[in-house]
């Protein structure tokens, strides 16, 4: 009864089943389907296997499978890039592919210099934010994630802080930067701190919701063998969880990389998100292309790299 | 013989969106220490649920449940549980799921090397020492059923309740496994309670068999009592006067006066 009341509540259904990639997860912690579910992949990754023995198949197929992989990517970005050339090569405000290129060598061959605070290389800028991100996600996730442990096992707290967290969830984290400023009085932690508010809420609502999740069967073993509370969190519990964790880092990863660049607008100082704005003041437009280009290749490698460790991790725990 | 387990006067009501029902009733049943009692009877007619009042897992409406001369306030390692669906957990290995158990009963007063040995016992008397440290995703389903048979046993309760333990298995393996749990329970001399919809697997294990009447509201409608020497053998039992005798007052109950109530029922 609680559990549908708080997924409702919470209304975060999507995030977790969201992700196609997601569902072996989710699925693995269920308790009977477990044989079949997780026996199937099994199988199938023995016939991949022979699949991909190189002796039984002629190199015609293999480079056809290669082929199908990444000739639509491929094809993909040279139309964008053609389009791109297209709409610019006319001439006009925005640069076009050429000209960009040109910059970001340029701007690539010394990332790391400094020229005082306010001129330093795109590397130190890139590194800044991603320490910000670091630093507020981290926070995030050492309050979040046992406060969603908190609230998924108590049906009473959870329906004491579900409207509160109702309330601020669609509150834009950049709506939280002046209380940043008010209280750190500088621009560096309030940041940070933006970064913290954005990144808590996946995090909390997921793993309180895979908490409510955690199979009856699972927690009555743990009643019957009367389980002390610290056994039924390290081995029933925080495995049963930890699917939905990951979904939550995941998706607060995602949030957090989307708003250090508009909160770094805002605050100044070092970091990928003030980098675009000086660069439009010195309306060095090519500058910016690049920046978005890196901002897009940045938080593609911190998601990937998650959805990684989420596949390393349930693969070990399953 | 002293009544080990007794159930007196007890009833269980659930409270719905349709309001109560009533899924248990006026039920009263004495088990002596070491019998072996099935509960039969249709499906929906709250076995399962009087089998987790006695382990603990769900609290009566009415009426009180005592087991050992105490009574039953919340589950305990001292009622072990095989589930239907064996819930082993899938992030440990055969081993550490008994191990876990045996950890929780024994840890204060041994040291590891004996909770090992334990553990290890328990993996062997249920025939899986090869398969210790596997996943269970990486063994058959009879294999994980007798992981849980292993660690219900290893806690060496005082009573062993299963649920419909080999409900979900294959023909061939559930008389293997049938056949080995008779043995243990011989070795054991566990006090079990094993709820079944199989006339033939009720017949062949059981002291006494408890039939139930459909639910709702649900009662003991007859005990039958199993008169079998122990061993026993399945192949010489399917001629035995007496076993046949037994499997056909379990089906007249299940098909002819218990049929009639379910049509009503429905």
């Amino acid at each position: 009864m609680s559990a549908t009341t708080m997924s409702g509540d919470f209304g975060l259904e999507q995030p977790v089943d969201r992700d196609p990639k997601e569902v072996p997860l989710g699925d693995s912690i269920t308790s009977q389907p477990v044989a079949e579910v997780v026996a199937e992949p099994a199988k199938e990754k023995k016939m991949e296997k022979t699949a991909a023995l190189p002796s039984g198949v002629p190199f015609g197929e293999k480079f056809n499978t290669f082929l199908r992989a990444v000739l639509p990517p491929t094809l993909g970005m040279l139309i964008l890039i053609g389009i791109w050339y297209v709409a610019t090569h006319k001439g006009g405000s925005i640069p076009g592919p050429v000209q960009t290129w040109d910059a970001a060598v340029t701007l690539f061959a010394d990332p790391f210099y400094r020229n005082g605070p306010n001129d330093q290389g795109i590397g130190w800028n890139i590194l800044s934010s991603l320490q910000r991100v670091g630093i507020g996600f981290g926070f995030a996730a050492l309050v979040g994630i046992p406060l969603g442990f908190i609230l998924g096992r108590s049906a009473f707290l959870s329906a004491m802080i579900n409207p509160i967290i109702s309330l601020l969830r669609p509150v834009s984290p950049l709506a939280w930067l002046p209380i940043g400023l008010l209280v750190f009085k500088k621009a560096d932690p309030a940041a940070t701190y933006t970064i913290f508010i954005c990144s808590i809420w996946p995090m909390i609502m997921n793993t309180a919701q895979g908490v409510q999740r955690v199979p009856q069967d699972y927690l009555n073993v743990a009643r019957v063998l009367a389980l002390s509370e610290w056994k039924v969190v390290t081995k029933i519990l925080f495995p049963a969880v930890l699917p939905y964790m990951l979904t939550g880092i995941r998706l607060s990863i995602g949030t957090a990389w989307l708003v250090i660049v508009a909160a770094e607008m805002l605050t100044g100082g070092v970091g990928i998100g003030f980098w675009v704005w000086d660069e439009w003041n010195n309306l060095k437009v090519e500058h910016i292309i690049i920046a978005i280009f890196v901002i897009g290749i940045v938080g593609l490698i911190l998601e990937q790299s998650l959805i990684l460790l989420a596949k390393k991790l349930t693969k070990e725990s399953s | 013989m002293e009544k080990f387990v007794s159930i007196e006067k007890v009833g269980q009501t659930f409270d719905t969106k349709k309001g109560k029902f009533v899924a248990l009733r006026d039920i009263d049943l004495g088990i002596k220490q070491g019998e072996f009692i099935a509960l039969i009877g249709h499906s929906g007619c709250g076995k399962s649920t009087l089998l987790n009042l006695i382990a603990g897992l769900t609290r009566p409406t009415n009426g009180v449940l005592l087991c050992d001369g105490r009574e039953i306030a919340g589950p305990g390692p001292e009622r072990a549980v095989v589930f239907q669906n064996h819930s082993l957990l899938p992030w440990l290995t055969c081993f550490e799921n008994v191990y876990l158990a045996v950890e929780r009963v024994f840890g204060q007063k041994e040291g590891k090397a004996k909770l090992k040995e334990r553990t290890a016992a328990a993996i062997n008397l249920v025939g899986l020492d090869h398969a210790s440290s596997k996943y269970p995703h990486e063994i058959s389903g009879g294999m994980k059923q007798r992981v849980g048979i292993a660690r219900a046993l290893s806690m060496q309760p005082k009573v062993l309740l299963m649920d419909e333990p080999f409900g979900a298995l294959d023909a061939l393996t559930r008389a293997k496994l049938q056949d080995e749990l008779m043995k243990i329970c011989e070795a054991t001399k566990a006090t079990t309670v094993m709820v079944t919809h199989d006339v033939d697997e009720a017949v062949l294990l059981s002291d006494r068999i408890v039939m139930m009447t459909n639910g709702p509201a649900a009662t003991i409608g007859e005990i039958l009592e199993v008169n079998l020497p122990r061993p026993r053998d399945r192949l010489t039992l399917a001629h035995d006067p007496a076993y046949i005798d037994c499997r056909a007052a379990v089906l007249e109950f299940l098909y002819e006066k218990q049929a009639h109530v379910e049509k009503i029922a429905a």
